[in-house]
């Protein structure tokens, strides 16, 4: 059972999460924001409900498609969009754009601009939380072609042998930039792939709340108990093309709008909640209102921030302090 | 001060860390009960368990990055990597992760991670088991590179780089690890890093060397002292920073500059030392600064092949003489 309150902080992040997503992709073609841009449209379920389960404590690493798991890891979407056009007011000073956001504080060991290269960080982080005894977990978010990544499986093998608190999320939006999963990856379910290594694998509808919910509790509890690692596949699909201004010659407009009209995890989240009666339809239009309009405002923060001075250029090269 | 091995400098430093820091531990290949192939980790699992020493699979792009997570989540990882040549299987997580993750999210990220173990020629392992790989590090902008060329700087180094709060690769060398040098016994006896060391003074001319070809070097330097040629030898010890104020007031004196590594003499560390050199003393120059390093090829088997590919003793005393124009 996912509580009331938990239900509102889901569903609150998914449109937060979407209504940032359409605010990048329009500074975007308005040419405000530029650099490498992957949209999460069409995937909120995965972050969001993954991370209604952790604390700040709790570990993430994310991905070139990152900004959902950012934001649903607790990041303010006005940092994050100043990030994202470079500014000296982003989580980074403006040095990561898009693939490289990070927030230590919330726990988000970053994003990461090469495919497979967080899941390692993420067991590591991990094996930080087993050795200091404390009931943290890590979770690494991944795509589907990261599963054909070294760095997958030499993790699931070390996590497995040492049964550390660590989640293997990945998001089967179904294509490697144009590839489709079943061109690239010899298993039609990548959960399978837990079983070489003697880690449950589980896949599941990933724009379903409810059936995500159900296996990350569960793989939470098995870390936190020390039973070690598990391995959930989410199948979604991503809304837009892999990054902005892809024309998507490797599948037809019916495809996209079918998912969209059928299945889009937030119409589902919303059809769900109002069925089983404890949110009206106008509590779910003011959730909606508010993440439009922090979307909104997060633009107006970025647009009017400074550049980052040159002269802070070779900062944080090295950390120069002290133990 | 005690006489000890190479190798074990670096032991009892792991273990004083160890002891003194319970964020630091060790993983890495056969360091259990084997205690590393090179005996670097000898019967550190009896005192510290198998949690702090860990033997890991044979997996380094899967240990290199947990090192990495282990060090963003507050702990003090030492991964040790049986050669240094297997860095190459580890490259993503080292050059792309490791080095850039603090300057990319702004300087909020602190990576206290070390990288050890051993590499370079003097027992025919061969071309993926003898290179000389530090040069690749210094590269990348983000990681601090360590070539230690005895016991005392071994152990002064290491303790540093355990204590830095930035990835550090160190670069140990086989054929150093049984060699016995006198120790400093202070637990907290530390060579800052960025010093460079002159191992021998002299004012005829300058060489430089690190690792193993320091002893080189100094061999060279006593042969060449027999014809009256007085040599400085100085051992920067460590390449990222780079000491570069100690050479440059040693050219100043000399006028004459030999660099030799075991690293391949193309696009080597030795070629950044000669051009910062020539552009910053260039009127001081009485000749041409002379690059010795291994040969283009990839490090044979044979030894005497092994030979031939690296600089010899001769070659150093060769070099020193031409920049004499004798």
């Amino acid at each position: 059972m996912i509580s009331k309150e938990r239900k509102r902080w889901i569903y609150e992040t998914m449109n937060r999460i979407r209504y940032f997503e359409l605010k990048v992709q329009s500074l975007f073609e308005q040419d405000k924001l530029r650099g490498s841009v992957h949209l999460y449209v069409g995937e909120e379920a995965v972050a969001a409900t993954l991370c209604s389960l952790l604390r700040d404590e709790d570990y993430i690493t994310s991905t070139h498609r990152g900004h959902g798991h950012c934001i649903a890891k607790g990041a303010r979407m006005d940092k994050a969009m100043a990030e994202l056009m470079g500014k000296a007011t982003g989580y980074c000073k403006g040095r990561s754009g898009s693939m490289h956001i990070a927030d230590f504080t919330k726990g988000n060991l970053g994003a990461n601009a090469i495919v497979g290269g967080g899941i390692p960080i993420a067991t590591g982080a991990a094996l930080a939380a087993k050795l200091r005894g404390t009931d943290q977990v890590a979770v690494s978010f991944f795509g589907d072609g990261a599963s054909n990544q070294g760095t997958f499986h030499e993790s699931l093998n070390l996590a497995g042998v040492w049964k550390l608190p660590v989640i293997y999320v990945c998001e089967n939006n179904g294509f490697g930039i144009s590839v489709p999963t079943w061109q690239s990856t010899s298993v039609g379910d990548i959960s399978v792939r837990g079983t070489g290594y003697n880690i449950p694998g589980f896949t599941v509808d990933g724009n379903d709340v409810y059936a995500i919910y159900e296996v990350a509790e569960q793989a939470i509890i098995r870390a936190k108990a020390g039973e070690g690692p598990t391995l959930i596949e989410c199948k979604t699909y991503r809304h837009l093309g892999h990054w902005t201004g892809d024309p998507q010659p490797y599948r037809t407009r019916e495809e996209v709008e079918k998912w969209k009209q059928e299945n889009d995890p937030i119409r589902r989240m919303r059809e769900r909640m109002l069925q089983e009666g404890d949110f009206t339809p106008e509590e779910l239009d003011e959730i909606e209102r508010a993440a439009i309009q922090e979307a909104d405002d997060a633009a107006e923060f970025a647009l009017n921030s400074p550049e980052p001075d040159p002269a802070t250029l070779m900062e944080d090269v090295f950390y120069e302090g002290v133990q | 001060m005690s006489i000890k091995t190479y190798a074990t400098a670096i032991r009892d430093v792991i273990a004083e860390e160890m002891r003194r820091d319970e964020r630091v531990f060790i993983m890495g290949e056969d360091i259990e009960t084997l205690g590393g192939v090179f005996g670097c980790t000898r019967d550190l699992y009896k005192e510290f368990g198998t949690e702090r020493v860990r033997n890991t699979p044979i997996s380094e792009a899967g240990i290199v990055g947990a090192g990495v997570g282990a060090a963003c989540a507050g702990m003090r990882p030492i991964v040790e990597l049986m050669y240094m040549d297997f860095t190459f299987v580890a490259m993503d997580q080292l050059l792309n992760q490791a080095a850039k993750t603090r300057y990319v999210f702004g300087g909020k990220a602190r990576i206290p991670l070390v990288i050890r173990g051993q590499q370079g020629i003097g027992r025919g392992n061969a071309a993926t088991h003898s290179q000389s790989v530090e040069t690749i590090f210094m590269h990348i902008p983000g990681l601090k590179v360590a070539c230690p060329s005895t016991g005392a700087d071994a152990a002064g180094l290491l303790r540093a780089a355990i204590r830095d709060d930035n990835p550090v690769i160190f670069f140990e060398h086989k054929a150093l690890y049984p060699l016995k040098f006198e120790v400093p016994d202070d637990p907290d006896f530390i060579i800052p890093f960025g010093r460079a060391d002159v191992k021998r003074e002299g004012k005829d001319v300058t060489i430089v060397a690190n690792l193993l070809y320091v002893s080189r070097a100094l061999q060279a330097a006593a042969e060449l002292e027999k014809e009256g040629i007085s040599a400085e030898v100085i051992d920067p010890r460590t390449l990222v920073p780079l000491d570069i104020e100690t050479i440059v007031n040693s050219v100043k004196k000399t006028g004459r500059l030999v660099v030799v590594h075991e690293a391949h003499r193309t696009a080597g560390w030795g070629a950044e030392i000669a051009a910062e050199i020539t552009e910053r003393v260039f009127p001081y120059l009485d000749a041409a600064p002379i690059r010795l390093g291994a040969k283009a090829c990839p490090l044979p088997f044979n030894l005497g092949l092994e030979n031939a590919a690296t600089p010899q003793v001769e070659d150093i005393i060769k070099a020193s003489k031409a920049t004499l124009y004798k």
